[in-house]
């Protein structure tokens, strides 16, 4: 049976691996291959689901990627199995198969007890079943989980972050019981009691009680306690979706599943089961990473392979409420004559057990609460030798800096695609030079991700040097290059490179050293040498549109305008016939202006008390407020005013890239100050800072800095801030990546801006202290300098002439550039010549 | 088959009108023509960026690659052999090019027209 008609039943994380698992292994598509599922969405990753609260949508979890010879038919769950006539009913019909694959998952285990059925009670599995939870949170103020394990408490954190008190109800008398053991459980329980959560850990939950509007309104527990709660969920464990091989006779495992052999074949031999439905030799497995395996056991079966389920690799790493919680391997210990050895650190929160064999020399598995960075290296170490001495390897950073290196060949690198080190070593020397190649190569790294550091680590290891070269020009990363700039005090392009590095330059090296000349405070960015350095939008000072044309847009700080102001933005918009629109910084954007207009419509604008707005520079764009205390019934601080203030001390304070801000006057966050590079949120006693958001292509909430600042405090820690972001970070990187890729993360960060762990403090201080004291308006500058303004003309033998090639058209009212978007054709087609050139 | 045309010389500005390693565009003979003074001589490019279908080329970074002088498109920085017109980056574009120098401090261009 190496073809014919395979059925796939589920379209969940597992299901869409088999497709991809199949597809990739039968190029020749003897297999027709239908999906037929029971979600109205594609396959998505089940695993980051929580991601949903943090604003990630549905599209960026989504796993499926289209593919011809794969049918998807979503929303149309098979009702029954008929084996003898080897057909699958669905609402819609039945459909014959020559494989059937069941990849039916599993659903969320509700226990019996009074009231689960209230409205307002939700289990946690699907995208649908996150939206119905956050639709009935609004306007709700408390919140309970019944369940703390791995999936009770990205439920409870899914509350605490939708603004709930957060309550967590565990049976077993500690958290996460299956992961960690007591010790673990206890630190863990101070992390979350933290968070504000509440535990009550031990007790069952025996009623769910209804209040005057009949959804679910409090819980009651065998201990008597009754606890108030405007939402339940329930995340009491997982039972596997087994009806449909019940129904069509099939055995099933001792506590249910799809019974299944090795080759992860049930007693039909027509018949598999992969994923969570699946119990392989009896056992069902509930990650992500054995289900995973079972799908290319399947597909390797069915073009006629013999690969057989490994057993499942149960380790688990998550960040839960912020608190690294890891465990691998014979986590509790039930190895017999097992040893284990601890460290538990209270004052910084750690707490790390190894279970070693009974000689003490082979890891057997372990339990990380608060510290995970050990992680990657110990569960690949499981079953080998230790890589260091225990007490090493538990130490902060011991086992990341034992390094990937000390791994044997076998070690599992990446258990969620079975990578081992050998595979690894094998892309290395076949060229792969970098993570992005190791991925791509050999798939590690691209589930859950934890093993990407000891990619990194490999790559060392065997010699790769993962060059931080800015380009063909500069040997040197940018960081390096504002060290060498700063330090040597150089100010020149031309001695840069002549010095540090080779050639003429390009359009990456030229304007970092620009944007480092211009972050040291080099006078005006068009002024000597400096002006050959810009991109066009800087040497412009506005920003170049498809057409040719520019948009000019001027400062509006805080987003607050006069009518006067808003009129003579108009008057100029209407006068040059520019096209106007919101930006979504809270200010106008002015489009269509041709070179030589530019100062004329600067003149207009600086005459009323206007400045450039920087939305040409890779420099700070807006500081957005919500209108705040001063009107708003519910602010607590005064945002606009902050955020003026802001915007006035940072702006022309040119970056890596450019620097958004907001400001809030109280927690609804009105100004969405969490997706901006730092965000200020109003609290009753001062503001919390928030850093590293990001919207874009890549949206990332923002990450809590501090709290509750006094005004000078908070400005004091932006400064460093950005004045650290704009030493130390890479060329294009926004503070998001920036803090990301960041040794230390956040915590780093805090060191080196609060407790001023580096010594850089007073440095930071002075410089930005020398950029407020040395801002100048740009466009002002050029005005008043006849030298500087003769760049602007469309062409410098016609300087009246304008550009005939920028033409308008009308829509809705305004300007827009004629002809719609250019056609394809627009790009010419290389011409040959049929003759000999004439050469000069 | 195709020819080479060869009008006359046109002359644009002052030499020192042209920054060092900065593009200025011209009007010659009602076509825009890109000219660069760089430490490698005097280029003259067609201005439209083949690519993105603007007249935007004078208004690139001006540099090099691999000791080539080079061009890059303000709009999506594709690079250009300044002395060829060819697109280092995508095969098969390239722009055209124009025949530029300086006589008496005067900078000249004689537009060629392929076609």
């Amino acid at each position: 049976m190496n073809g014919g008609r395979v059925i796939v039943v589920g379209n969940g994380m597992v299901g869409q691996r088999f497709v991809d698992a199949l597809r990739a292994r039968d190029p020749q598509g003897r297999w027709q291959v239908t999906v037929l599922a029971e979600e109205s969405r594609p396959a998505y990753d089940r695993v980051r689901l929580s991601a949903f609260f943090d604003g990630v949508s549905a599209d960026e979890l989504n796993l499926h990627t289209p593919d011809e010879g794969v049918e998807l038919r979503l929303g149309e769950p098979v009702t029954a199995v008929d084996r003898d006539r080897r057909v699958v009913t669905t609402a819609a019909g039945e459909y014959p198969y020559d494989a059937l694959v069941l990849a039916t998952g599993s659903y969320a285990f509700v226990p019996p007890v009074d009231g689960v059925a209230l409205p307002g009670v939700f289990v946690y599995r699907t995208l649908d079943d996150l939206a119905a939870i956050r639709e009935h949170a609004r306007g709700r103020h408390t919140g309970a989980v019944i369940g703390g394990g791995l999936l009770g408490l990205e439920a409870a954190n899914a509350l605490r972050l939708l603004g709930l008190a957060t309550s967590v109800v565990e049976f077993a008398p500690r958290l996460m019981p299956v992961q960690v053991d007591t010790a673990g459980g206890a630190m863990l329980r101070r992390y979350v009691e933290e968070l504000g959560v509440t535990t009550h850990l031990g007790v069952a939950t025996t009623a769910l009680r209804s209040g005057p509007d009949g959804t679910v309104a409090a819980l009651e527990l065998a201990d008597g306690t009754v606890l108030d709660t405007d939402i339940v969920v329930v995340a009491a464990g997982i039972r596997p979706r087994d009806e449909l091989a019940r129904a069509a006779g099939l055995p099933l495992g001792p506590r249910g599943g799809v019974l299944v052999d090795a080759a992860c074949r049930s007693a039909d031999e027509r018949i598999w089961a992969v994923g969570e439905c699946a119990a392989v030799d009896g056992t069902c497995h509930g990650l992500v990473a054995p289900g995973y395996a079972m799908a290319e056991v399947v597909a390797d079966r069915l073009v006629g392979g013999a690969a057989t389920f490994p057993g499942a690799d149960t380790a688990t790493k998550l960040k839960l409420l912020g608190v690294d919680v890891a465990s691998f391997g014979d986590a509790h210990g039930a190895t017999t004559g097992c040893l284990d050895v601890t460290f538990t650190d209270p004052a910084t929160r750690v707490y790390a057990k190894l279970v070693l064999s009974d000689d003490a020399k082979t890891l057997l598995g372990g339990v990380l609460v608060g510290d995970a960075s050990a992680y990657p290296t110990l569960r690949a170490s499981v079953g080998g030798p230790l890589p260091a001495p225990p007490l090493a390897l538990l130490a902060p950073d011991g086992a990341a800096g034992a390094g990937a290196g000390a791994l044997p060949a076998a070690a599992q690198v990446c258990s969620c695609n079975a990578v081992t080190r050998a595979d690894i070593d094998e892309a290395i020397a076949g060229g792969c030079a970098d993570v992005p190649a190791l991925k791509a190569c050999t798939r590690a790294g691209t589930s859950c991700g934890s093993c990407v550091p000891m990619l990194k680590q490999l790559l060392d290891a065997a010699g790769v040097k993962q060059s931080t070269a800015l380009c063909e020009h500069f040997d040197a990363s940018r960081q390096e290059l504002f060290d060498i700039v700063r330090v040597r005090g150089i100010r020149t392009f031309s001695r840069l490179v002549a010095e540090h590095g080779r050639g003429r330059g390009c359009d990456i090296c030229k304007p970092v050293v620009a944007s480092i000349l211009a972050s040291l405070g080099s006078g005006h960015v068009l002024d000597g040498e400096q002006a050959s350095l810009q991109d066009t939008n800087d040497h412009f000072l506005a920003n170049l549109q498809r057409d040719g044309s520019y948009s000019v847009v001027p400062r509006i700080p805080g987003g607050e305008i006069t009518p006067e102001k808003l009129i003579v933005i108009g008057e100029v918009a209407r006068d040059f016939q520019l096209y106007t629109k919101i930006t979504g910084g809270q200010r106008i954007d002015l489009f269509g202006a041709r070179v030589e207009q530019l100062p004329q419509i600067w003149r207009r604008l600086v005459d009323a008390g206007f400045e450039s707005g920087h939305a040409y520079g890779k420099a700070l764009r807006t500081v957005k407020s919500c209108v705040g205390s001063t009107w708003c019934r519910y602010g607590v601080q005064d945002s606009v005013g902050l955020a003026i203030a802001l915007e006035l001390r940072y702006r022309g304070l040119r970056a890596p890239h450019k620097i958004k801000s907001a400001v809030s006057g109280c927690a609804r966050e009105c100004a969405e100050a969490r997706s901006k590079d730092f965000g200020i949120i109003a609290t009753e006693t001062g503001w919390n800072l928030y850093v590293g958001g990001n919207g874009g292509f890549r949206p990332r909430h923002a990450d809590l800095f501090a709290t509750d600042l006094s005004t000078e405090d908070l400005v004091r820690y932006v400064d460093r801030f950005l004045m650290f972001y704009i030493r130390t970070a890479d060329r294009l990187q926004r503070t998001a990546a920036w803090i990301e890729a960041m040794d230390g993360g956040l915590d780093h960060l805090r060191a080196v801006i609060v407790d001023d762990s580096l010594g850089l403090c007073a440095e930071l201080d002075e410089a930005m202290a020398r950029h407020v004291a040395s801002y100048s308006d740009e466009w002002r500058d050029v005005l008043d300098d006849p030298e500087r303004l003769r760049r602007f003309a469309s062409f410098v033998n016609a300087p009246d002439v304008p550009d005939p090639s920028i033409s308008f058209a009308l829509e809705r009212g305004q300007p827009v550039p004629a002809g719609g978007r250019p056609p394809a054709s627009a790009v010419r087609q290389p011409v040959t010549l049929g003759l000999p050139e004439v050469r000069r | 088959m195709t020819t080479a045309t060869m009008l006359s010389w046109t002359v644009v500005c002052p030499l020192d009108r042209l920054e060092p390693d900065r593009g200025v565009a011209a009007l010659v003979d009602g076509v825009q023509v890109a000219l660069f003074r760089t430490a490698d001589g005097l280029f003259a490019i067609d201005n439209l960026d083949p690519v993105g279908g603007a007249y935007v080329l004078s208004r690139g970074i001006v540099g090099s690659r691999g000791g080539v002088p080079t061009i890059a498109s303000p709009l999506h920085k594709q690079v250009y052999d300044l002395r060829t017109g060819e697109c280092l980056d995508l095969p098969g574009i390239s722009v055209a090019r124009h025949e530029v120098r300086c006589r008496d401090g005067l900078v000249e261009v004689r537009l060629r027209q392929e076609g």
